[in-house]
């Protein structure tokens, strides 16, 4: 009885929860609730709209009262405003209608569709477009200005490299920029992640979609990762192509003055860049960490700017020695290890290491904090 | 008298092996004590045991700053009881959030949307924050939605163009992306306009005539008074009164009025049909009518030669109701 029951029941409602009323009037009938549930699950859709016009839905709709304690479910036959109710849930998820719901929840596809939404968000917003066309132009002046003006006795030999082979500018434009304008471009991106939803409004839409909070979080520090390899991608892009443009291009002397062929060149810059990426994202997590404090964006970016800042000063600082080993900016500029002769794995593998600490701590400050929060916003 | 509990609702039919005392009365929002107490020591919330049955259309009334917007944020676990509980679609939440808000529509403190999307945009963003809404339908689901409210021309404008009155609509139009058993509107005709707001009210009946539970809240009564079944009444941060607006009023008896120079002999009359309450004014007599037909009462005037310039039922409006309820006005100011 139960399978017959099951299948009209979920009559022209593909929507797990529109099943669920049938099947539990059906449990309270038989007793059987479990087989029931489990005949919803292997997927017994049909398009039987006969469901509602004979009565049985309404009837099972009326015991809309817990998901699963058939105790609680009331007679179908004593419940006519529930009725009503089921044939309205009908009505929605009807045959046919843009209602139709897959029959189960599917975590990582809905968790892939909200990143790629974020995604979308994140790279079409006029503001973080613009930073990144900041981020291309910087090492094209470099290189234009290094083509036109020249050098002269004092230039440190590593940018003096650059006029004899172009691959070269990658390296110079990267070891400036994440100094400074990389780092503020990721701080934008993630302090804007959860207060700038707050600030708008928009967090309690996304919570009560319900996007939920750890989920939230997730992709907000996925989409925050993505960025700040993409601000990193586009130096290193933008970089290469005026150094191909501008520069004689050839084999690659590395720091440690042996030559590589330029394809294995090349090779370095993509660890240059991911290493780079790894880097800005333990930072960018401290972003979206100071972020979930706060409904101010500006207040978010800021704060995690100078802390950047913070950070540089205590490294120039000859008393503060000790600790520079602990600071996330010491690390940044470690990526020159991927221009050695061998690739400097030590130093490099520490500083994976320092940033996936940072990422780590500033991570489960958010999750705690984020989770926790009274949304009033 | 105006309380209903979830626990042996007298008329519910018990189902075979239910165990003793539980609930059989749906209810699509049930709150225990639900109490919130912000950090500044302010109690927004105070010992809240709201009860809104499946298929109603509750509207939750109170001042500004009664601690509406609080309660429904603690529904949706936006935002956490200090103590109490609560449920919400048969779910406890927060904890059952995952399970139960997908299948609520909900517009919290007005609209809130990215400004530099289009209102088409802005929907399919928070349909993909519902893990349980399938991404091959949200072009169909969202244009009827915004068809549903009346923006279908201007789904592709952005929102940041679009006038107080649209992005209240719109954001009625989020609540309404897929199959909803419940939906939770906080001052849904805030910033509309007459018109907009007779829409919005007939939006809501035809939801609820689908059979969705609509809980919505209003610091105007006679807003919302029109459209429910149910009402409850906050004033400051405490739940004054709520039941079915019959039973509300259902102690308020109406009142016959008459109009007549025989005050005296008109109220000796009434006197004599045994109504309650009988007050003679100047050119005046009213009465609690009862159970008298007024026909009866005004042929019975007619017969003792009273002279009758005018006969008149007076119900209660809600606002009197309230009054009494309440001790108070409905002070809409707060």
């Amino acid at each position: 009885m139960s399978t017959a029951r099951t299948t009209r029941d979920s009559a022209g409602s593909a929507r797990p929860d529109a099943g669920k009323p049938s099947g539990r009037t059906g449990a309270t009938a038989s007793g059987a609730a479990g087989g029931l549930v489990d005949g919803r699950a292997d997927g017994t859709v049909s398009g039987a709209a006969d469901g509602r016009a004979d009565g049985t839905v309404s009837g099972g709709a009326g015991s809309l009262v817990d998901g699963r304690a058939a105790g609680r479910v009331a007679d179908q036959d004593g419940r006519p405003a529930g009725a009503g109710r089921a044939a309205g849930t009908a009505a929605w998820a009807g045959a046919g209608g843009p209602f139709a719901e897959p029959m189960r929840p599917r975590p990582l596809r809905a968790t892939g569709r909200l990143l790629r939404s974020e995604l979308g968000l994140t790279f079409r917003r006029p503001r973080n477009i613009a930073m990144l066309v900041v981020l291309a132009v910087v090492p094209v002046i470099m290189g234009v200005v290094l083509r036109v003006v020249g050098m002269d006795e004092d230039t440190p030999s590593i940018v003096t490299q650059v006029a004899g082979n172009g691959v070269m500018l990658t390296f110079v434009a990267m070891s400036m920029l994440i100094q400074l304008l990389l780092p503020l471009a990721v701080a934008v991106v993630a302090g804007e992640s959860i207060a700038g939803e707050a600030g708008g409004g928009t967090l309690r839409y996304l919570l009560t979609a319900p996007a939920g909070r750890t989920r939230l979080l997730l992709v907000k520090f996925a989409n925050m990762a993505v960025f700040a390899l993409a601000a990193c991608a586009v130096v290193a892009l933008a970089a290469l192509v005026t150094g191909f443009a501008l520069f004689p291009v050839g084999p690659v002397t590395l720091l440690s003055g042996t030559t590589i062929p330029l394809f294995d060149g090349l090779l370095r810059l993509l660890l240059v860049v991911a290493y780079c990426a790894a880097g800005m994202a333990a930072f960018g997590a401290i972003g979206i960490a100071v972020s979930t404090m706060t409904e101010v964006p500006i207040g978010a970016v800021a704060g995690s700017v100078v802390g950047v800042v913070f950070f540089q000063v205590f490294s120039l600082i000859p008393q503060l020695e000790p600790i520079r080993p602990y600071l996330l900016t010491t690390w940044w500029s470690t990526f020159d290890g991927a221009m050695r002769d061998p690739v400097a794995t030590d130093v490099m593998t520490q500083g994976l290491f320092a940033f996936a600490s940072y990422a780590l701590i500033a991570g489960a400050i958010a999750w705690g904090r984020f989770t926790s929060r009274d949304i009033t916003s | 008298m105006t309380t209903m509990t979830g626990e042996g609702a007298p008329e519910a039919a018990s189902p075979r092996g239910a165990p003793a005392g539980a609930s059989t009365e749906p209810a699509s929002i049930l709150s225990r004590g639900l109490t919130k107490r912000f950090a500044g020591g302010q109690v927004a919330v105070d010992d809240l045991h709201l009860t809104v049955p499946r298929g109603s259309v509750f509207g939750f009334l109170g001042p500004n700053g009664s601690g509406k917007t609080t309660t429904i944020r603690m529904l949706l676990g936006l935002v956490q009881p200090t103590s109490g509980a609560c449920e919400v679609l048969g779910r406890p939440m927060p904890a059952g959030l995952s399970e139960a808000l997908p299948k609520v529509g909900a517009l919290v403190e007005g609209p809130a949307f990215y400004p530099y999307l289009s209102g088409e945009a802005n929907l399919r963003r928070y349909d993909a924050a519902d893990p349980l809404a399938d991404p091959r339908t949200v072009g169909a689901r969202v244009g009827a939605a915004l068809d549903r409210v009346g923006l279908g021309a201007a789904a592709g404008k952005r929102y940041r163009a679009y006038s107080l009155g649209m992005r209240q609509r719109l954001a009625i139009a989020a609540t309404l992306l897929g199959p909803r058993e419940l939906l939770v509107l906080d001052e849904p005709t805030n910033g509309l306009d007459p018109q907009g707001t007779r829409e919005v009210r007939s939006l809501i009946k035809e939801i609820a005539a689908d059979g969705t539970t609509v809980f919505v809240s209003s610091h105007l009564l006679a807003e919302v008074a029109q459209m429910c079944s149910h009402i409850g009444v906050m004033r400051a941060g405490r739940l004054v009164a709520q039941g079915p607006i019959a039973e509300l009023t259902a102690g308020h008896a109406a009142r016959l009025r008459v109009e007549t120079p025989h005050a005296a002999r008109a109220a000796a009359v009434l006197d004599r049909l045994e109504l309650a309450g009988v007050r003679a004014a100047d050119g005046e007599v009213s009465a609690e009518i009862g159970g008298v037909p007024p026909e009866r009462v005004c042929a019975e005037l007619v017969g003792a030669g009273v002279a009758v310039r005018g006969l008149a039922v007076l119900r209660p409006s809600l606002e009197e109701v309230f009054v009494d309820l309440t001790g108070e006005g409905f002070d809409v100011d707060g």
